[in-house]
This record gives structure tokens, C-alpha cells and sequence, in this order.
């Protein structure tokens, strides 16, 4: 009986999951769609679902146009490299605050998180004007530098969320047999945070990659990125929805495929400290 | 960086000393219009002429001028030829920021330019960029629906005209909307459209104190007309259609006449993407009797920023893709349809372009709009759409959302003129007039 | 523990992030004001001279100036708002047994993977035009007038775009903190005879108000300043013009930097108003 009833409650679950899932799915499944229709078929009056001619066309246009490799290469540079950077940098700031905190610990972090809040738009010029005078204007090392400053208080704050959990008496044990704080850190601490780290990573990865105003302002043809692949195929002449949608997959792939794979080890790490 | 930079200078100057054959690499923004997405297609032959190659950025029109205007101001160099259009060439001429074009060579034949064109993009008589095409505003419709009307379009049609042509034509059910005209919201949409509309209604944006005119009767009677026609005989949501929308109902045959940009006639009259391809007649843009009509006058042009390194590749890019031989090669491509239009007196003197179904309306529209001189009062600005002034861009864009607010009912014209009166005065007031 | 030793190596350890994050705030922020006292316009020749107050007033005193802040709070409200909610709901739905839960996941946590520029450039045309969009087509087919939601609902139509976009990221942060939720104190209550409605009010919300608040937290960050959603939809009309969206306005469109700049100082004003109020609902919740 109690089986039975549990059994009815699973397929309720499923099939309530299942339906909120692929609404929320649906935008994206849409767009990946029409990027395979013809442009006639993507504003059809009614809507075609799957039952349209297949076609590759707009996947081909779009390669034709741009230089998708580059755009792609630049992205990943960019995204891997600040995060990269930003990871070198906060884990010391993370565990210092973690395993030694002060009275203004508190006050530091809260501090580090404010300094997102300063509006991009309203320092373009002065940023601008110091990437010219530093050689930096549409450099793939510029955006690292922007990209790893502006996520660096998220990845300090998760790191040190991810640090304040590890019991402070390993390390204390390490210390009792001599370990230098070198030591401790890379031989120690690390292994125990590497899901930490881990997550904290692809979040940066993921906030990097969709960053889309310095990534636009500071680069031209060199740097530039896929957020400004798909600023050229926004709005031309005319409505290609099936070309945008074609850039629009392009662009969003590489990061969702990776994100999918990922997902176990994003989850996992990603608390902010909100479970104790 | 700057190590790398500086072998990058060192480089570059051992290369100017070895002589200018040298090839260079050349960065260009543009916009992401179908004439230019061609332009890039055949870089090729540029590149096979020159030796020179070229690095494409090619961005949506508003974030393209966002980022050109960025660079150009801070004289950051991220571009060596940009693609601007006659709002800014003047004012950026102005302040020493374009290489003037005054040496070009004997065979790209400067003379040939429309004499509308060259002197939009002119500062002092000087040209500061070279116009790849140009384009007016003329009224598109659709002929079979007019004759069903049982209307004949003249020539030179009044606006009553128009309103009484597009309620004629408007069947609902039929989803066809008497007339489509731009309401969205931006100085390059629907604040320009209505602004070369308010010229033929006798308002101006300001008077010779450069005084806003908002408040003026010539413009309540525009906004209140356009409203009045649109809510008639219009489609659903035009106060969110800009040219993209508009082109695209109009393809699909929702509307019975549109007045929009020239270059679009090339557009609905291409079988691969017009349903209505073979219906198309053209009219030049209405006017109200006295003495000018609702058309402007645009180009996309090709610029160079002081400053440059690569000055003399940049100067061959822009006397290659702005030539006759380009039209040609266009031509020879894709048809003399789809040739860059109205930039180029030889073009309209071409048998093969005249025998284009637009090609006289065209050149006639480009002919009738006189940016010295566009409205019925005068005025202290250049332009007939907008005024180049350095603030225009930024003012009309506000003022523009306020109007498409009307447009969709979310307040009234009144409300929307006063407001916009309000705004632009204290716009100007910051710029200091 | 700490010894005076570690302390110091501590310090030192921290001292890169926070060296590097106060040049980072520091250096533009000094700029901004420095801007924000002068009349700098780029394309009138750059700086034109000191002007005291003059930027300030002007800002606030334009129009547009409290419409955009209402606006802002309205964003940012309704966003959390919708998240919050539905990110509860959802967690507690993905927590229940069921197949195919991975799967699940992945697809609801998709939107969160996806550019702003892209999400807005989907929605805007192929969902929310009204004549072409989905959204459209599904009216019509239920016999009702489209609706033409950027335009007649406008706030309400970005409200929702950017709730898709962080509805994955609250969810999956409450559903972790909802998996260390001791089931058998669930369990308990649920032999006690609790009814649904209380044990989630008195047993689940308590347990997730931490997980919560980090939600409101790092989201208002982010929301506070977003823009693509803004400039590919709307572009700032029809009300849904934010306070960073008008700084853009002015610095950009207007090309009046010194305006720009004393907009972007009431704007960090203001981020730091709502930050106090977040610091002291996370004060009490948060003892980092």
C-alpha cells in the first residue's frame, strides 16, 4: 500500500519536474531549433515545430561571415585566463580570512562584494582612456585583467565560504609537525579544496564568458570575443531569425556543454556558506 | 606588453623605411547592413590589388556607434577606417579628428560623388569621408492594392493623400494595414522619420536662438497627424517597428504602402525574399503644400581617424570600396540591383541601372532633400533628420522614447510634447547654448 | 591559534586582493568624481572647466531621474521576488524522488549558462514580437489580441526575461541547502501529524532563510546593474529606463561625460543604501 502510494507520488514528481524543466529549457530548445529552419520557415504563421526541411544553410552563412574560430579562441582565452588569475589571487585572501580572521574580516569581504555594485558605464572613459595610455585597448591580457577584477570578490567570498568549513585542526596537527605555511597551503589545504575550487572556477568561467560590456568597449578585431560575434548579427537589415538563431547557438554552445558536463561539480560547491 | 608594442612600433617603421608597397593590416568597423556584409564577401580582391588585408568588426548600428564614437574621442586608434554616417562626419570633421580627403587619386574621380552626398559628409568644403551608398525616403506601396482601392498614386503625393490612400486600403481581417511607417524609439528610427515628417508640416527642432520648437503648433499637428493615421490604418505594435519590421511586413505583404529608406526598395523587390516582389511602385515622400517634403538624406560612409598608422592602406581601401569598379564588381556579382546605391552620379547615368525599377525615384528623392536647408521656417543646423549638432544624438533619442510612449498610448501627444520641450531646453542647457 | 607570526603572513596573503580590488574601486571611483565637478564633453573639445555642483543638480533634476530609480527597485525587487519564490519551489520540487533527476537539472539550470545579450535577443524577437513571436502565436490561437509586451508591458516583460536568467542560480542554491536538510526531523513532524503547509513554514523556510538571503545578496549585485537586457529590448523607452541605463544615456548618447560621472556617483550612493540594508538583513543571518 505505502509502495503504491509512493510509486503514484514518483510519477507525479517526474512528470510536474519533468514539465517545469522543459518550460524553463524551452527558450533555448526554440532557438536551437530555428537555427536549422530556413528564415521563411522561422517566422511561419502557424510555427513550425519539428516539421520543417532541416538545413545547415544558416550555420554555414554564419561560418562564411565570421571568423567563428577566432571569436571562439579569444573567448575561452579570455574566460580561462581570468579565472585563472583571479583563482591564483584569492585563494591566499580566502584562506587568510578563513584560518586567520580578524575583527574586520567581515567588513573586508562585504567591502570586496560593494565594489560590484560601482556601475560599468559610468567609468568607460576613464577605463578606456587608461587602457590606451597602458597599450591594452583590444588585448586578450586587458579584458583578463577587468574580467579576473571583477569576479574577484565572488571567488574570494566562495572560496573563503568553501575554506571556513575545513576543520581547523588538520591544520593544526600539520603545523604541530613542522609545516611551513607554504606547505600547509599547497600540500594540505588545496586537495581538501579542490571541489571548492573546482565550482568556484566554473562560476567564474561562466560569469566571464557572458560578461558583455568591457568584453565590447576594449576590443576591436584582435580580442574581441563572442559577445561581440553575436553584436554583429543583432539587428541587421531586415529579420533573419534563423541566422540569429544559428549565432545566438554558437555563441551560447560551447559555455552550455560545458556547464552540463560540469554541472555535478558546480553544484556541489556552489553555497555561498548558505548551508552549514 | 609594452615590449611587444614597442617591437610592434619598431616593426611597423622598418616597414614604412623599406617603402610603402609594404603590406599592411588594416582594421575595419562597420555595420552589420546587408551592402557591407557584401563589402566583406569580397575583400579578396582588395587584397589581391593591394597586398594589404583587413580585419572586419562589424557591430549591430548602435552598439557600432557607441564603440567608434568611444574610440574616436579618446583617440584610443583601435580602427583605421570607420564607418560613420552624415551625422557624424561634420561635427567629427569639425574637431580634427578624420583625415581630410583631399588627395584623392585622378581615377576614382571625386567629381563623380552626388553633389547631396559630398556635401553631407563635408566640413568647410572639405570631404572627410568617402559615402559607400546613400539613400533618401520615398514611399514604397504595393500597386495591386491601390488599384483595388480603386486610387491612383501620383508622383508627389500630399500626406491627406496618404491617410485617405491607407484607410482605403486597411482590411483587417485580410491583415493588411493601410500604411507602415517607423515608431520605435531612437534618433535613427522613428526620430528620424518623424522629424523629416515634422519638415513637411513646417516644424523644425530649433529656431535660429536654437530655441526647442516642441511647443509649437507645426509639431502637436505632426505627432497628432501621425498618431491619427497610424491608430487607423497601421499595424499592431508600430510604435516598436523600426526599419527591420516594417521590411519584413512589408515582404510578407502586410502593407499597402511604406515609407521608409530607399535602399529598402531593393529589398521588396527581390523575389527570394519579397512575396510582393512583383507589386511594388514607388512615390517620393509626401508633403502637406508648403514647400518641403517628409524625405531625408543619409549616407553610410567610409572615414579614416587622424592619427592612424596605416593612413595610405586605409586611403586605397576607401578609393577601392567606394570606386566605380566596386559598383561594377557588385555588378558583375550580384546583379545591378544590389549594387550600393546613390552615391554616384555615373551609377544613375549607367543604362544598365536605369533600367532598375527604382533607380529614377531614387536619385529624385536624393535630389529633393537639401540638408542646408530642410525645413519650411529656417533653422541654425545641417541636416534633415537630425540636426549635427553633437547633442542631437543623445537629445532626439529621449525625445524619440517619449513620442513612441504616445504612440502606444501610455500618454498623450500633448504630454509627450511638453516633455520633450522640457527635456531638450535643459540638454541644451547643459551643452551651454 | 593565530600567532602573532601568521598574522602578519596573513595579512600578507590578503594583501594582493585587496591591494588590486582598492586600485580597482579607487582608481575610477577618483575619476568619476573628478569627472563628475567638470563640464567634459568629448566631442566639444573634451574638458571645458570646472563647474562645481552643476552635473549634480542637473541629474537629479532632469525627469527622468526618480522615474529611473523606481525603476531600478522595481527590476530588482521583481526579479528577487520571482526567484525567490519559484527558485523555493522549484528546489523543493527537484528534491522530491523521481526519475530522471539529473536530466532535470541540467535543463533547468540551462538559462543560467546563456549570455544576457543572447537571452534578450530570443525573447525580443522570437517570443515576444507581436507579430512574429511565439508568444503571439499562442494568443491567436486562444482567439486574443497579442499582446505587445515591450511596448504595453514593458517592465513586466524584462522583470521576466532576467527572472529566466537567474531563476537556475537561486534554485540551485536552495536546493543544495534544502539536500541538507535533515529529512528524519521532517519526518517526525510529519508523524506528528503536521500538515504540509506548517511543516514547510516551520521546519524548511527557517532551515533555508540562510540560503535565501545569499540568494537576495549576490543577485542584487548583479541586478542592479544590468544593461543588455535594457538596450536590446527597449532601449530605455517606454519606462524601463534604470539609473545605469540612464548614466549610459548621458555618457554615451549624450556624450556628456561630466553629467554621466555624477550620475554614476548617485548610483554608487544608491548601491550603497540598498547594501546597507542588505548588509543588515545579511549581518543577522550571515555571520561570516
Amino acid at each position: 500500500m505505502a509502495r503504491a502510494v509512493t510509486q503514484q507520488r514518483k510519477i507525479i514528481n517526474t512528470t510536474a519536474a519533468w514539465a517545469v524543466g522543459l518550460l524553463i529549457f524551452f527558450p533555448i530548445l526554440w532557438t536551437i531549433l530555428t537555427s536549422f529552419k530556413t528564415e521563411a520557415q522561422a517566422i511561419a504563421d502557424p510555427p513550425v515545430f519539428l516539421a520543417f526541411d532541416w538545413t545547415l544553410e544558416n550555420y554555414g552563412v554564419v561560418m562564411e561571415r565570421s571568423n567563428y574560430g577566432r571569436f571562439l579562441w579569444n573567448s575561452i582565452i579570455i574566460a580561462g585566463g581570468s579565472t585563472i588569475l583571479g583563482i591564483i589571487i584569492a585563494v591566499p585572501a580566502a584562506w587568510s580570512m578563513a584560518f586567520v580572521p580578524s575583527k574586520r574580516t567581515k567588513d573586508i569581504l562585504l567591502w570586496m562584494l560593494s565594489t560590484k555594485m560601482l556601475p560599468a558605464v559610468g567609468v568607460l572613459y576613464p577605463i578606456y582612456l587608461l587602457f590606451i595610455k597602458l597599450g591594452l585597448l583590444d588585448t586578450k591580457i586587458g579584458l583578463m585583467i577587468v574580467l579576473m577584477l571583477i569576479n574577484l570578490p565572488i571567488i574570494v567570498w566562495m572560496l573563503y565560504t568553501y575554506f571556513k568549513e575545513i576543520p581547523g585542526e588538520i591544520l593544526e596537527a600539520a603545523r604541530m609537525d613542522g609545516a611551513t605555511l607554504r606547505e600547509e597551503v599547497i600540500h594540505i589545504l588545496t586537495p581538501m579544496a579542490i571541489p571548492g575550487i573546482a565550482s568556484t572556477l566554473l562560476l567564474n568561467v561562466i560569469l566571464a564568458w557572458n560578461e558583455a560590456f568591457w568584453t565590447l568597449n576594449l576590443t576591436a578585431a584582435k580580442a574581441a570575443p563572442l559577445t561581440a560575434f553575436i553584436a554583429s548579427y543583432s539587428s541587421p537589415e531586415g529579420l533573419f531569425y534563423a541566422k540569429l538563431s544559428a549565432a545566438s547557438t554558437m555563441a551560447i554552445a560551447p559555455i552550455l556543454i560545458l556547464g552540463w558536463f560540469s554541472q555535478k561539480q558546480l553544484v556541489s560547491g556552489l553555497t555561498f556558506g548558505a548551508v552549514k | 606588453m609594452f615590449l611587444r608594442n614597442a617591437l610592434r612600433a619598431a616593426t611597423a617603421l622598418t616597414l614604412v623605411a623599406a617603402g610603402s608597397a609594404a603590406a599592411d593590416t588594416i582594421t575595419i568597423a562597420t555595420v552589420n547592413n546587408g551592402d557591407m556584409i557584401r563589402m566583406q564577401g569580397l575583400t579578396d580582391d582588395f587584397t589581391t590589388k593591394t597586398g594589404h588585408e583587413v580585419e572586419w568588426v562589424t557591430l549591430e548600428e548602435n552598439v557600432l556607434r557607441q564603440r567608434v564614437t568611444t574610440d574616436i574621442s579618446t583617440k584610443g586608434g583601435a580602427f583605421d577606417i570607420m564607418t560613420i554616417g552624415m551625422y557624424e562626419t561634420p561635427i567629427w570633421g569639425a574637431n580634427g579628428w578624420l583625415v581630410a580627403l583631399d588627395n584623392l587619386s585622378e581615377g576614382y574621380d571625386v567629381d563623380d560623388i552626388l553633389p547631396a552626398m559630398a556635401g553631407g559628409l563635408s566640413h568647410e568644403g572639405t570631404l572627410y569621408a568617402a559615402p559607400f551608398y546613400g539613400e533618401s525616403s520615398m514611399i514604397m506601396y504595393r500597386t495591386d492594392l491601390m488599384e483595388k482601392a480603386g486610387l491612383e498614386m501620383p508622383d508627389a503625393p500630399t500626406w491627406d493623400f496618404i491617410r485617405q490612400a491607407a484607410a482605403a486600403m486597411t482590411d483587417r481581417d485580410a491583415e493588411i494595414n493601410g500604411v507602415c511607417l517607423r515608431g520605435k524609439a531612437g534618433w535613427g528610427e522613428g526620430g528620424a522619420f518623424i522629424t523629416a515628417m515634422s519638415n513637411s508640416f513646417g516644424a523644425r527642432w530649433f529656431d535660429m536662438d536654437w530655441k526647442p520648437q516642441f511647443d509649437t503648433a507645426a509639431w502637436a499637428n505632426t505627432l497628432n497627424f501621425y498618431k491619427g493615421m497610424m491608430d487607423e490604418s497601421g499595424p499592431a505594435g508600430y510604435a516598436t517597428n523600426g526599419f527591420n519590421e516594417n521590411l519584413s511586413l512589408f515582404q510578407q505583404g502586410k502593407c499597402g504602402m511604406w515609407i521608409d529608406a530607399t535602399v529598402a526598395a531593393s529589398f521588396v523587390t527581390n523575389p527570394n525574399d519579397s512575396t510582393v516582389a512583383d507589386k511594388v511602385g514607388f512615390a517620393l515622400a509626401p508633403d502637406t503644400g508648403l514647400g518641403k517634403r517628409s524625405n531625408w538624406l543619409w549616407a553610410w560612409a567610409l572615414a579614416i581617424p587622424a592619427g592612424t598608422q596605416k593612413q595610405d592602406a586605409a586611403l586605397q581601401f576607401i578609393e577601392w570600396a567606394t570606386s566605380k569598379d566596386y559598383i561594377e564588381l557588385v555588378a558583375a556579382n550580384e546583379g545591378w540591383a544590389n549594387v550600393p546605391p546613390g552615391a554616384r552620379t555615373s551609377l544613375y547615368e549607367n543604362p544598365n541601372y536605369q533600367a532598375v525599377p527604382f533607380a529614377q525615384m531614387t536619385l529624385d528623392s536624393i535630389l529633393s532633400a537639401d540638408p542646408n536647408n530642410s525645413t519650411v521656417e529656417p533653422s541654425p543646423y545641417v541636416g534633415v533628420q537630425f540636426a549635427a549638432i553633437p547633442e542631437f544624438a543623445g537629445i532626439a533619442t529621449e525625445v524619440s522614447q517619449e513620442f513612441s510612449a504616445a504612440y502606444a498610448g501610455q500618454q498623450t501627444v500633448e504630454e509627450a510634447l511638453e516633455k520633450a520641450q522640457a527635456l531638450t531646453i535643459d540638454a541644451m542647457e547643459a551643452a551651454g547654448y | 591559534m593565530a600567532t602573532q607570526h601568521s598574522r602578519s603572513a596573513a595579512r600578507l596573503m590578503m594583501a594582493p586582493a585587496v591591494i588590486l580590488l582598492l586600485g580597482w574601486m579607487l582608481v575610477p571611483l577618483t575619476m568619476t568624481l573628478f569627472f563628475s565637478f567638470k563640464k567634459y564633453l568629448p566631442l566639444r573639445g573634451g574638458d571645458l572647466g570646472w563647474v562645481g555642483f552643476d552635473n549634480y543638480v542637473r541629474f537629479v533634476t532632469s525627469s527622468a531621474f526618480w522615474p529611473s530609480v523606481v525603476t531600478t527597485l522595481i527590476i530588482v525587487g521583481g526579479v528577487l521576488a520571482i526567484t525567490v519564490v519559484l527558485g523555493v519551489l522549484l528546489a523543493i520540487l527537484l528534491n522530491q524522488p523521481m526519475w530522471g533527476q539529473g536530466m532535470v537539472r541540467i535543463l533547468v539550470i540551462a538559462p543560467f549558462f546563456v549570455m544576457p545579450t543572447v537571452s534578450a535577443l530570443v525573447w525580443k524577437n522570437m517570443f515576444m514580437d507581436p507579430n512574429y513571436g511565439l508568444l503571439a502565436h499562442l494568443w491567436k490561437f486562444f482567439g486574443a489580441t497579442p499582446v505587445e509586451w515591450l511596448s504595453q508591458a514593458s517592465l513586466p516583460s524584462i522583470v521576466m526575461i532576467v527572472s529566466w536568467q537567474w531563476l537556475p542560480f537561486a534554485t540551485l542554491i536552495l536546493l543544495t541547502a534544502i539536500q541538507s536538510l535533515d529529512s528524519e526531523q521532517l519526518e517526525a513532524a510529519e508523524m506528528d501529524g503536521a500538515p504540509a503547509l506548517k511543516r514547510f513554514g516551520y521546519i524548511t523556510l527557517p532551515h533555508l532563510s540562510r540560503a535565501i538571503t545569499v540568494v537576495i545578496l549576490i543577485q542584487t549585485i548583479f541586478l542592479l546593474s544590468i544593461f543588455a537586457e535594457i538596450f536590446v529590448t527597449t532601449g530605455g523607452a517606454f519606462g524601463t529606463k534604470t539609473l545605469s541605463y540612464l548614466i549610459f544615456q548621458r555618457v554615451l548618447e549624450s556624450q556628456n561625460v561630466g553629467l554621466g560621472s555624477a550620475g554614476g556617483v548617485y548610483a554608487i550612493i544608491l548601491a550603497n543604501i540598498v547594501a546597507i540594508f542588505l548588509m543588515r538583513i545579511v549581518g543577522k543571518n550571515l555571520d561570516a
